[in-house]
């Protein structure tokens, strides 16, 4: 296998994972919580692509599409979602919607 | 001379792998970074971009070209809809939370990245140096349609009903409000 063993693309996808999580935790933005998940899901599916060739096995690969139809389903909902939310609210801001605080 | 050429390969993917795997980490940045969440998208697209290089180098062809069609093709225009529809609305402030959140969250993230980066340096990267040899098969549409229809069949039918069930899932949650709901919405705004 020519270029950088597969420890990289490992360490690759952790940070980019790290990075993702970080703004999943602090933004306020859902939309931008959303595309943060889609990135996170990325970095899961770098780890899933790189194990699969160190192995020679191609099962890592159908987890990938998995993983995919699963972030496509995801951003379907979440938008649906935020959209719904705006409709109600007017204001897209994580901290402020407690509509189901009791 | 076949020495030499083998080198000048490995070199050129060295740094296609630099190249990809920085603006994959900067991407990322900018996704998390950039206030407005088109900006964010846009990032976005270069994320998946630079991903799908990488999936090239790991002899995962089809993925590659599966990814650049799912996410650029559709994810990423579906975001873009929604941006545009929400307009101004989807304008957010860059963070929240008391700084004690914020702390709290870049010790968290940086636990991950360095569980994972020690993991593999002490334990892990020993067996992870000689990778299998694989045919030039492999990454094939052949061979994961060949997985997926002998190996996989009921991962593949259950991904088409989780796709139905969001489909049917984004179209009610889209669609307008039942009228007492819309009744009450006033007087939820102004709470």
């Amino acid at each position: 296998m020519m270029g950088p063993g597969i420890a990289a693309y490992v360490v690759v996808s952790a940070l980019l994972f790290a990075i993702a999580a970080f703004g999943v935790l602090m933004r306020r933005s859902p939309l931008i919580i959303l595309l943060s998940l889609e990135v996170m899901l990325n970095a899961g599916n770098l780890a899933l692509i790189a194990f699969s060739r160190h192995w020679g096995d191609g099962d890592g690969q159908i987890f990938a599409f998995a993983v995919m139809a699963v972030a496509a389903s995801e951003a379907v909902v979440g938008l649906g979602l935020i959209v719904a939310v705006s409709r109600l609210h007017g204001d897209l801001d994580v901290d402020k919607l407690a509509s189901l605080r009791g | 001379m076949a020495i030499a050429a083998i080198d000048v390969g490995n070199i050129l993917v060295w740094a296609i792998w630099i190249g990809a795997a920085g603006a994959l980490l900067a991407s990322g940045l900018a996704v998390v970074l950039f206030s407005s969440p088109f900006y964010s998208t846009l990032a976005l697209i270069m994320n998946l971009a630079s991903v799908a290089v990488l999936y090239l180098l790991l002899a995962a062809e089809f993925v590659a070209a599966a990814q650049v069609l799912v996410y650029a093709g559709a994810v990423v225009i579906m975001f873009v809809f929604v941006i545009g529809y929400l307009g101004y609305r989807a304008e957010a402030p860059w963070a929240g939370g008391p700084p004690l959140q914020t702390v709290a969250a870049i010790a968290a993230v940086g636990a991950i990245a360095a569980e994972v980066v020690v993991v593999i340096g002490l334990k892990a990267a020993g067996r992870l140096t000689t990778s299998a040899e694989i045919s030039g098969a492999f990454g094939s549409p052949q061979e994961i349609g060949r997985l997926f229809l002998e190996d996989h069949l009921l991962a593949f039918e259950v991904t088409s009903i989780v796709l139905l069930v969001a489909a049917v899932g984004g179209i009610i949650l889209g669609a307008s409000l039942p009228s007492e709901q819309r009744a009450e919405a006033p007087q939820d705004a102004e709470r």
